[in-house]
């Protein structure tokens, strides 16, 4: 069974329609990619999954509990993370870990806390305050608020947006060995396809708010005879194939 | 962990959040203080002076003056606590966070409601010691009955609280000026420095269903020795409860409606 299943799950805004009955499932361990344009559906597929959202209809369940119904159950075992939610900016990054050690009801925080800090290289940066850190210092941290309460799902929405490479490439490696040893699903949104091509297993590919194309990175590159993601990303987008392209 | 002491720790957790936040900004420390000491200040001194003039009944007009600028302050700066707490949130782009934890909404509100008690507290203790100093005013010689006043002006500040939030759900920060100024706005209402009957006659139902009027009627009862007005402490009790359930009614309505609309995604923007 599915440790995240959404089936005919849709949201509609007025005569907007957000998401447009998707379904699928992730098992326990994957790493699957949510892929898309702009508007395509993806942050409000999240959001939904997160709870954040009453979907129009559908369902989901995550880790078996029917988030309609039992969301928190469901969230005491997540966690989130994206680069457009902050931590409090005047709080030290121990005093935002310990928030959130607190709300997740972690046993032994602070040795959780420092057990993060050594992982994520944070150990300097404790009594700084998160609105002092850089970019990346930030992403860290948001890291290891994510993994506070060792999550068995862990919901990412662009996780390595505005990092440099060196700083994007620490955290994606993070997440693979992360979830090697524990055994988390994980639900990745980007837009950066070779971060999608090296963690994920699955991807779902979205456009207009439905799952237009799904499989492993290497089936959708043979599907679509293409040499990379972003290329199958932009015939997806752009309602092109290979074939026209070489005729064209 | 059973679930009462999770919940405990959850609203502990956002407690905390709030104290880290005061801790380490004497700014913010000095501002909760500021008005109500100010208030003070001002009516302290414009009661002495009718007090100088008029002898004993402007003594005790000065009492009331003083006692009311002291518990209005309670009202005031219990909803600005509960209303700022939320806001701090929505400022710090945290509340996705927030709202993606298991912390309930109920669990919220108790843990906002813990940090106005704590501003209250604290702004007004200032405040209470210089009354005492300057004007030898000691708002305790009220008696016990200055508790269940107390009480039921915080009750009120928490409805209104919960009754901005629901707004500022409904639209936004746009809304966020209301957590300044709404009770402000029921200061002529609520009797603090004149009593009831001083009110037009057609305003007085107004006033009398505000919990404040009757708690500010019981508070100069009390000042003139005439012991505790009962009546009034029970309709300030009630009518807060009938607004409390109003309030709550209105908050978890706005809350769910704010799920529908994608609300808890947009609403810093």
């Amino acid at each position: 069974m599915g440790v995240i299943v959404a089936t005919g799950l849709t949201k509609r805004y007025g005569a907007t329609l957000a998401v447009d009955a998707i379904d699928f499932a992730v098992s326990r361990g994957q790493t699957v990619g949510l892929l898309g344009g702009n508007g395509a559906g993806k942050t409000t597929t999240i959001a939904m999954l997160l709870g954040l959202l009453i979907p129009t209809a559908g369902s989901i369940f995550i880790l078996g509990h029917d988030m309609a119904r039992d969301r928190f159950a469901a969230l005491a075992q997540m966690n989130f993370s994206s680069p457009y939610v902050a931590l409090p900016a005047r709080l030290t990054v121990a005093e935002n870990l310990r928030v959130y050690g607190h709300l997740y009801n972690v046993p032994h925080a602070e040795a959780r806390i420092a057990e993060l800090a050594d992982e994520l290289h944070l150990r300097d940066l404790l009594a700084r305050r998160a609105g002092e850190l850089s970019a990346g210092q930030k992403t860290r941290v948001a890291l290891a608020k994510s993994l506070i309460n060792r999550p068995r799902v862990l919901l990412l929405d662009e996780p390595t947006a505005s990092l440099d490479p060196d700083t994007g490439d620490m955290v994606r490696t993070w997440l693979e060995r992360y979830r090697a040893a524990s055994g988390c699903t994980i639900l990745l949104a980007s837009h950066n396809m070779a971060e999608v091509e090296r963690l994920c297993s699955q991807v779902l590919m979205m456009k207009q708010g439905r799952i237009v194309d799904r499989g492993a990175p290497a089936e959708l590159l043979a599907r679509h005879g293409r040499e990379n993601l972003e290329q199958v990303f932009l015939d997806i987008a752009r309602n092109r194939t290979a074939a026209a392209e070489a005729l064209a | 962990m059973t679930g009462a002491y999770a919940s405990a720790r959850r609203i502990w957790g956002l407690i905390y959040r709030h104290i880290a936040l005061y801790r380490a900004s004497w700014p913010r420390l000095i501002e909760l203080a500021y008005w109500p000491t100010l208030q003070l200040c001002i009516w302290g001194f414009t009661a002495s002076f009718f007090a100088a003039r008029l002898g004993n009944p402007g003594a005790v007009a000065a009492g009331g003056l003083l006692g009311g600028v002291l518990l209005w302050e309670v009202a005031l700066r219990t909803q600005m606590g509960l209303a700022l707490g939320f806001l701090e949130e929505i400022w710090s782009r945290n509340l996705g966070h927030v709202f993606v934890s298991p912390l309930r909404p109920w669990e919220l509100v108790a843990a906002l409601v813990g940090v106005s008690a704590l501003r209250v507290v604290v702004g007004l203790l200032p405040a209470l010691v210089l009354a005492y100093l300057l004007y030898a005013f000691d708002i305790l010689t009220i008696g016990l009955v200055l508790i269940p006043f107390v009480a039921n002006l915080m009750v009120m500040g928490w409805w209104v609280a919960l009754g901005v939030i629901s707004l500022i759900l409904r639209h936004g920060a746009g809304a966020e000026a209301l957590a300044w100024s709404v009770l402000f706005g029921l200061t002529p209402f609520s009797a603090v420095f004149y009593p009831v009957s001083a009110l037009p006659a057609s305003i007085r139902p107004v006033a009398l269903a505000l919990p404040s009027a009757h708690v500010f009627e019981g508070m100069r009862a009390a000042l003139a020795g005439q012991g505790v007005a009962w009546g009034h402490l029970a309709w300030a009790t009630g009518l807060n409860a009938l607004w409390l359930a109003g309030a709550v009614l209105l908050f978890a309505n706005q809350f769910r409606s704010a799920r529908l609309r994608g609300a808890l995604i947009s609403i810093g923007e």
